[in-house]
């Protein structure tokens, strides 16, 4: 076996790590942007938090996906037919949210934009609950054949621990979006975000702390968890502190990125070596190696991500650190009329900035 | 059933990306140019037709985006035997192209709408550059993935299996080096319809004709050049394919019999079956020998030939693909070729005669010749993707062998179901949006227009 096979795994496992701890608070921002913004000009300055970012995040989960095929056709093929109908609904959720951003402020009708914020809301909600219940179900074991095929139906996708970690996802999102926007907002809107981030802290303290466990009962017979488990558990107890703290936003966002992370990394460590397991036999599981490409494509592959990656991190990085900025509701009131935005012609809201 | 039907969901789903993604393409260099225009001469008009057509190109991009997280899903999800197969080297450069491109593409296009005042202009005008960069390199990978279904390279077989051993015979492939400068070349006739189109629109209707007449022009510079070189190059990958797919040419002609040398008939009657004697109307002598094989009087090997060859060598079964669809395919794309490129020496001969902002017969045909470059694009997908049928991959694996075995009927009906549904709404939304904002006027100019004042940035 090539030594780039485990090396490829933990690639993508830090492909999927990467998008939920930067789309993740995109979801959460979704979710939040009509508690957190109560009027049209809040709405947009939330939405406006991640506008230059979130194409950029959403990127991270073609990527996995497409490493995936390239590394472990079998995984790939496998999994994304397993979950065919399930990755429809999640496709559907992503175009909502997408067009949600782009459409909603080209029209000036109010019923338009409502009509955009839920489609904005019920995608962000969605769209890590159903990738949730996939990844889940990667750990807690399907019924594959020795064909490496999936044999169950629609409904053998809903298993409880799948389930679980959906919800638990969509826990995680929320507090990390809140603390979000408490980190990129200004004035009441920040103060709204304070106080949501600290209505969702128990509940996503109490999922992470019971996904944990469960997670660890699911693969392993050990007592005591590993680093990656504890650190979860760390993690989400100290945002769940953090956002009580009144000038603690950067580490509550900082613990809130942490727990994202250990939660996702904790169900790849947990899945290792195999990648999905079937509950049909364990001699049916797929592992790394029978599902692993060849050692020429993976060497390949690996020769492009060293030379690509640190590249598209540092002008990633850079383009956070270009809209570092707080966004204020205060830039998108509009005096008299509202005009939709359009490249060109600002709308009355977009007063330049000092 | 399931594999016709998985087939109509992958057709559906890629020619309806396919609309949006030589727009992006051809609007991000157009538009890339125009704010070149800007940081050179200054002008404001120049600043205010960049912000116009950038506003349309950021449309179109949302859509080419969340169509493109379907294509790239839609391999595992429907075509699993094919990934499992495959993967090893078609996931290659899709993994290339989410690293190279899609990052590029996605990140540089928010630093391109919001950084109007936070970027100095010339790092901002490269961001613009950096956008179509990388429309062009997403197109460069995934074109080489499609060019080895076409004609596999850079593979040995183990154990029964493809296996890749060459990742620069993907890139260097005949049919990717040509159907690649197709696509950009069909990419920028795409771009600058849509360009001459709104501008026409601007002319006729608008406030702004002294700035509208700026792009009118520009467009048309651009489309009389990009249509005729898709046509030469159009005409060399026809050479190729002839070589590597015999039978995809063949059927574009519905030849049944071996000919040579062989004519072009500008329509046919009939002909769909090799019983049925086609009524050919209008030959061109030696056309398709030329088109097919570039020499007077080449040969062209017809299709009941190439079937008795291909049931001896991959065992029987009927290796013909729909003539019909070939047929008819090439002739949509060739003829609309021709009078796009009628409609763009025309319009330069109206700037010749000064006359490209006064000629209403002119921008009225302009207007509506918009939709050409989508038919003849969908037009020459169908005859590339059909006329490999029914191999999946030319000459490795059958279609109807690369199916997810998992997949029920009822699943794939209702993901096309929903596909359709969701599709339908956003070209809806799309359509209607685009023209709204196609109908705008210019953004006003600047008071002053001092140039380093800064430009506000777009937002949501």
């Amino acid at each position: 076996m090539s030594g780039l096979v485990p090396f490829w795994f933990i690639v993508i496992a830090f492909f999927w790590t990467g998008f939920f701890i930067l789309e993740g608070f995109d979801f959460g921002v979704g979710m939040l942007h009509d508690l957190v913004g109560t009027d049209e000009a809040s709405r947009r300055a939330a939405i406006n938090t991640i506008g230059p970012l979130w194409d950029g995040n959403e990127v991270w989960l073609i990527v996995a996906g497409a490493a995936m095929f390239a590394a472990f056709p079998g995984w790939y093929a496998t999994m994304f037919s397993a979950f065919n109908l399930a990755l429809v609904l999640v496709l559907v959720a992503l175009i909502a949210r997408g067009l949600a951003f782009e459409y909603r402020g080209k029209r000036d009708s109010p019923n338009w934009r409502r009509t955009w914020d839920t489609a904005l809301t019920a995608g962000s909600l969605l769209a890590p609950l159903l990738i949730g219940v996939a990844l889940g179900d990667l750990l807690h074991g399907l019924p594959i054949d020795s064909a490496q095929n999936y044999t169950g139906s629609f409904w053998d996708l809903l298993q409880p621990y799948g389930i679980f970690t959906g919800i638990t996802l969509v826990a995680i999102c929320a507090l990390h979006g809140a603390t979000f926007l408490e980190l990129k907002t200004t004035g009441d809107m920040r103060q709204r975000a304070g106080h949501l981030a600290r209505l969702v802290a128990p509940f996503t303290a109490a999922a992470v702390i019971g996904f944990i466990i469960w997670t660890h009962v699911t693969h392993t017979n050990a007592f005591f968890l590993n680093p990656i488990e504890l650190l979860a558990v760390l993690a989400v107890l100290a945002a769940a502190w953090l956002v009580y703290e009144p000038h603690r936003h950067g580490f509550a966002f900082a613990a809130t990125t942490v727990t994202m992370a250990s939660c996702i990394v904790a169900i790849f460590v947990g899945l290792y070596p195999n990648v999905m397991v079937s509950t049909t036999s364990t001699a049916n599981n797929l592992t790394v190696h029978n599902t692993a490409s060849p050692a020429y494509p993976l060497k390949v592959m690996t020769v492009v991500a060293i030379v690509l990656l640190p590249i598209v991190l540092a002008y990633q990085a850079w383009s956070y650190y270009v809209f570092r900025r707080r966004v204020s509701a205060q830039e998108f009131q509009a005096p008299a009329h509202q005009e939709p935005a359009q490249a060109g012609v600002p709308a009355a809201g977009d007063a330049p900035r000092p | 059933m399931n594999v016709d039907l998985a087939r109509w969901q992958f057709a559906f789903v890629t020619i309806n990306h396919f609309f949006f993604v030589p727009i992006t393409i051809g609007l991000a260099f157009l538009t890339a140019l125009l704010q070149t225009a800007w940081y050179r001469s200054k002008r404001d008009e120049y600043l205010r037709l960049t912000r116009f057509f950038g506003t349309l190109l950021v449309i179109n991009v949302a859509i080419g985006v969340v169509t493109g997280l379907v294509q790239e899903f839609q391999f595992g999800m429907d075509w699993g035997a094919y990934s499992r197969l495959v993967g090893n080297i078609f996931g290659a450069p899709l993994a290339m192209e989410g690293l190279a491109a899609f990052f590029l593409e996605s990140t540089f296009l928010g630093l391109w709408l919001f950084g109007w005042d936070r970027l100095p202009r010339r790092v901002h005008l490269a961001t613009i550059w950096a956008v179509s960069l990388g429309t062009v390199l997403s197109a460069a990978f995934i074109m080489a993935a499609n060019s080895w279904m076409q004609h596999p390279v850079g593979y040995k077989m183990v154990n029964g299996k493809p296996q890749l051993n060459d990742i620069w015979a993907l890139f260097t492939n005949p049919v990717f080096v040509w159907g690649y400068s197709k696509v950009l070349f069909a990419s920028l006739v795409t771009g600058a319809m849509v360009m001459l189109a709104v501008s026409a629109w601007q002319l006729r209707h608008g406030q702004d004709k002294d700035v509208f007449v700026r792009t009118a022009r520009l467009s048309l510079v651009v489309l009389v050049p990009a249509i005729l070189f898709t046509m030469l190059v159009g005409d060399e990958l026809g050479v190729i394919e002839a070589r590597y797919q015999p039978m995809k040419i063949a059927a574009a002609e519905a030849q049944w019999t071996t000919c040579q040398p062989c004519s072009f008939s500008l329509f046919q009657i009939g002909g769909g079956n090799n019983d049925q004697v086609p009524t050919q109307i209008i030959e061109i002598p030696h056309l398709l020998s030329l088109l097919a094989t570039n020499t007077w009087n080449g040969k062209v090997i017809g299709m009941t030939p190439l079937q008795n060859q291909y049931s001896k060598q991959y065992g029987p079964g009927y290796y013909v693909p729909d003539v019909f669809i070939q047929y008819w395919g090439m002739r949509v794309m060739a003829y609309l070729a021709v009078v796009v490129t009628l409609i763009g020496l025309w319009g330069l001969w109206l700037i010749r005669r000064k006359k490209l902002a006064t000629s209403r017969l002119f921008l009225w045909v302009a207007t509506w010749a918009v939709v050409l470059p989508f038919l003849m694009n969908t037009a020459g997908w169908l005859l590339t993707e059909s006329g490999r049928q029914p191999w999946i991959v030319q000459g490795l694996m059958l279609t109807k062998n690369g199916i997810s075995p998992s997949l029920s009927t009822t699943w794939i009906a209702i993901s096309l179901g929903v596909f359709v549904l969701v599709y339908a709404v956003i070209a809806t939304v799309e359509l209607l949006l685009m023209i709204k904002y196609a109908r705008q006027s210019l953004p006003p100019p600047r008071a002053g227009a001092d140039v380093d004042q800064p430009v506000p940035a777009v937002q949501y």
